[in-house]
């Protein structure tokens, strides 16, 4: 950011006189209030798409009636939630009741600070960027279940255990899911993540295709974190048919809204995490970006990155349309007796393939065939 | 699932869930007492939609009687409608013309059908698909204009009369039940490739709340619960009104072939199976449909002989049973309504001991229970 | 098998305590017994493999005016017949013994009868008001049950 900020000082002269702090600061903020707006953009209009790939799967219209074709359904509904009444029960924990959506809103926004949204499109690329996702996403945790326990109400209580327990078991997998990615690139940044995929080979330079193990490792990762983030068909914290509606059953108006946001944000983190990770992110194949002059070569890769998180997240609601729920020991015996050890076992055989291939993937190890 | 008590002591919880509770599929209340997640207890609390239908029976005349066997089993009205009329023809031994027979048949298995897929879809919705509910409402939405067509009614139909039903079928009615079937027919596949045999939904009902043979029975389980264990008893087959005999199908019962007899799955899928023998049934009485009237000769104010009856129809919950007692007069003396869920919901303490809280749920939506049936 | 053979087979092995069979106007049959010996027929109603009534399908407490009764509809789901037996009971005390641990459907349907008519099944496992609330005055399907004008303040 600071280099960013020196570089801006010396194009613009007019901000000569201003101290290098303040226009660091001023940057930090502009660049913040950009991600919020893309991350609420996505979110109101991820909640339109939902509703309507949800009418589509389920033979019906979806909203159709606020705007053109419904489409200002998420402004109505974003008016609504913050005007509506704010009840908080009188036998809740009000401090904490207060707190919780802060945090669960927070740990999910704050991820989106190291999305490599293009060649030169990322709020912060921390050298440990993928740590850095995974430590912020817990957050999540905490805001559940302070929100399950101040609630006073005992659907919500079980709500917010059934996340603490989901959300803390199925970050192992996660994270042990996200290392191959990690260990090919040979950096946590996930700006060198995204590089490491790029080159010559195209689609063939994804991680996904790099070598079985980490084909194998999309699939668990993409899994993992849709329970990790609980989605549909592991979406247990909050099973409306339940535990009525779990852990945010006494929230109204905008404190509900915040989680409501947090779960879009979290979804979205998913997919970019997956593009990012595996499937080459902001790369546009047999092309080199930064060739192109500065503006052109961010939006083709910020298109291209949208691209494929957006499909992610596309799929992600297809599955939630379409699976039913596990029960909660289910839930558990999946994360522990299968993933966490088939990660674990994953992650041995790509740090063997890379120890004994030198790092190379199969399709460079076919290139190299052809010269 | 056992419980250790040596470890850390835990402390019981208590929780009501309902009346108002998204999966008690109405006005039921559970008082669950659990150790976490485990229920240790699920006592089911009735009466909060308790009408005094048998209490109003008493003071109305048989024939007035009819709309609030409408309100019995909103879901079925057409079977109750008609197991009230089956009752006081039974009790007054009145004939009923071959035509109203046929169309109280033709009426009761589309109600069947429309109500298992109620039973269907909610039941996926319980399990968090909620898909497949609305593809069950879409289908159900086509019986309704059936019996739009038919009655003018889309849920309390008020068909059946003592001695026959309201009118006859409208022109065009019979041919487009007959649309409807060749519709319907295939939509079960369908059900069945989206849902019924998805991984995840097997496991969430496989061995769940096993009821065996001999239990169902002492239980007093009827219709699609009973089937579940595998108990091939049917009244249409087995203890034949109506002109049931005159059709061809069969008793559809459970098989255990995803996992123990008896489980919520079987139970499940006999009401899917049964869809299909409705389907027959239905498609075999509009092609027999003699020509005739429909209404017997039954005078408005009409006074049954002294006597009691009992009259059992298989309705999609079970076994709906009437017992009637006339003292002569206009009125019944007492009439007691014996209904599937009542029943059913005898067993459910015992079945949910140890169960998970989200199986408590699939215990419920396996019995298919409908709360005016259970309160009357 | 027939309702006049049953009876006479009870008859035979009971005794007096089984009083008639009530068979005019009735489908099924009624066998009345006596109210005290209920427990006893109906468990040999059930476990005598000529008879074996496995299942109960009703019991319904009436009120005839003059005098209460219960009546149980019995099926046999091994012989396909089906059977009534009838207890009559004093207005007054109107008690008798449960059957609940002979065919445990009957639970639900006692506490049934016990709330809405008041009658008293003895050695029950758990009998309590089912449809009304706990403290309901009165059992409304008594024909001299008079309504109550107010529950807990609120106009009925």
């Amino acid at each position: 950011m600071e280099a960013l900020a020196i570089s801006l000082v010396n194009a613009v002269p007019l901000l000569a006189g201003v101290p290098l702090w303040t226009v660091t600061l001023l940057l930090m903020v502009a660049v913040a209030a950009v991600i919020l707006v893309f991350a609420l953009t996505f979110e109101g209009v991820g909640s339109l798409v939902l509703r309507k790939v949800a009418g589509d799967i389920q033979a019906r219209i979806g909203p159709n009636r606020v705007g053109p074709n419904g489409m200002l359904q998420f402004l109505a509904d974003g008016v609504k939630l913050v005007l509506k009444e704010d009840i908080i029960p009188a036998n809740a924990d009000r401090l904490l009741f207060k707190l919780a959506p802060y945090f669960v809103f927070v740990g999910s926004f704050a991820a989106f600070v190291v999305v490599p949204f293009g060649v030169g499109l990322i709020a912060a690329d921390l050298n440990i960027g993928i740590y850095y996702v995974m430590a912020v996403t817990s957050l999540v945790v905490i805001g559940v279940l302070l929100a399950g326990w101040a609630s006073n109400n005992k659907w919500a209580l079980l709500g917010g255990m059934r996340a603490a327990a989901q959300i803390v078991s199925y970050e192992i997998p996660v994270g042990m899911a996200l290392i191959p990615a990690v260990l090919i690139a040979g950096s946590l940044s996930l700006q060198d993540i995204v590089r490491s995929q790029g080159g010559l080979l195209g689609i063939f330079g994804w991680n996904l295709f790099h070598n079985p193990f980490t084909f194998f490792s999309f699939f668990l990762y993409f899994t993992a974190a849709q329970a990790e983030t609980n989605q549909t068909p592991f979406d247990l914290p909050e099973a409306e048919s339940e535990l009525v509606s779990g852990y945010n059953v006494e929230y109204s108006g905008i404190r509900f809204g915040l989680f409501f946001l947090a779960e879009f944000g979290d979804m979205f983190i998913v997919a970019a995490l997956a593009t990012a990770c595996f499937l080459g992110g902001w790369n546009v194949p047999f092309f080199h970006v930064g060739t192109l002059p500065w503006i052109w070569g961010n939006l083709l890769s910020l298109g291209v990155f949208l691209t494929k998180a957006f499909a992610m997240v596309l799929i992600m609601m297809w599955v939630r349309w379409t699976l039913p729920r596990l029960r909660v020991d289910q839930l558990m015996r999946m994360s522990w007796k299968y993933l966490v050890p088939l990660t674990f076992v994953n992650l041995l055989g790509v740090s063997l393939w890379l120890l004994v291939f030198r790092g190379k993937g199969i399709p460079g190890m076919i290139a190299s065939l052809f010269g | 699932m056992t419980i250790r008590t040596d470890a850390l002591p835990t402390q019981e919880m208590t929780i009501n869930m309902g009346p108002q509770h998204p999966s008690t599929h109405g006005v039921l209340r559970v008082i669950l007492t659990t150790d976490g997640e485990v229920v240790t207890r699920a006592v089911p609390d009735m009466g909060y939609l308790h009408r005094g239908l048998e209490k109003i029976g008493e003071r109305v005349t048989y024939a007035q009687y009819m709309p609030f066997t409408d309100r019995l089993d909103y879901l079925a009205a057409m079977n109750c409608n008609c197991a009230w009329a089956w009752t006081v023809e039974k009790l007054a031994k009145i004939e009923v013309p071959a035509r109203a027979e046929y169309l109280r048949v033709i009426v009761c298995e589309l109600n069947r059908i429309s109500s298992h897929l109620i039973a269907f879809g909610s039941y996926t919705a319980d399990m968090g698909a909620f898909t497949p509910f609305l593809y069950a409402i879409r289908e159900r939405e086509r019986v309704n204009d059936l019996f739009e067509m038919l009655c003018g009614n889309r849920l309390t139909y008020n068909y059946a009369r003592v001695g026959g039903v309201s009118g006859d079928a409208p022109p065009g009615f019979l041919e487009k039940t007959k649309e409807f079937l060749d519709y319907f027919e295939p939509k079960l596949d369908e059900y069945n490739n989206l849902i019924s045999y998805n991984k995840i939904f097997v496991h969430r009902l496989a061995n769940v709340a096993v009821i065996p043979a001999e239990e169902a029975v002492a239980y007093g389980l009827t219709g699609p619960n009973l089937r579940g264990s595998g108990v091939p008893f049917d009244l249409r087959k087995d203890e034949p009104y109506s002109v049931y005999p005159k059709f061809d199908f069969k008793v559809c019962v459970g098989t255990g072939e995803r996992g123990t007899l008896g489980d919520c799955f079987d139970r499940y899928m006999v009401r899917i199976n049964e869809m299909r023998e409705s389907v027959k049934i239905v498609r075999q009485a509009v092609a027999q449909i003699p020509d005739g009237p429909v209404r017997a000769k039954v005078p408005r104010l009409f006074k049954p002989p002294v006597g009691e009856a009992y009259f059992r129809s298989e309705c999609p919950r079970g076994e709906t049973g009437i017992y009637l007692i006339s003292d002569g007069t206009v009125n019944p003396l007492r009439l007691k309504i014996r209904t599937g869920s009542f029943v059913t919901m005898n067993i459910f303490e015992k079945v949910t001991r140890g169960l998970m809280i989200a199986d408590v749920v699939a215990v419920i939506g396996s019995f298919d229970i409908i709360l005016p049936e259970i309160d009357r | 098998m027939e309702a006049q053979v049953l009876f006479d087979t009870l008859k035979g092995k009971f005794g007096d305590a089984v009083v008639e069979l009530q068979g005019e106007g009735c489908s099924p049959a009624f066998v009345v017994v006596a109210p005290a010996s209920v427990q006893e027929i109906a468990r040999f109603l059930r476990d005598d493999p000529a008879l074996s009534f496995d299942s109960l399908m009703c019991l319904s407490g009436v009120d005839y005016k003059e005098k209460f009764a219960v009546a149980y509809h019995l099926h046999s789901m091994k012989h396909r017949h089906a059977i009534g037996m009838k207890a009559f009971l004093p207005r007054e005390t109107p008690s008798l013994p449960t059957v609940d641990d002979v065919w445990p459907a009957a639970n639900f349907h006692e506490r049934e009868a016990f709330d809405l008519f008041g009658i008293v099944f003895e050695g029950s496992k758990d009998l309590r008001r089912i449809l009304l609330p706990e403290d309901w005055e009165g059992h409304p399907l008594r024909k001299d049950y008079k309504y109550p004008d107010f529950y807990h303040g609120i106009k009925v």
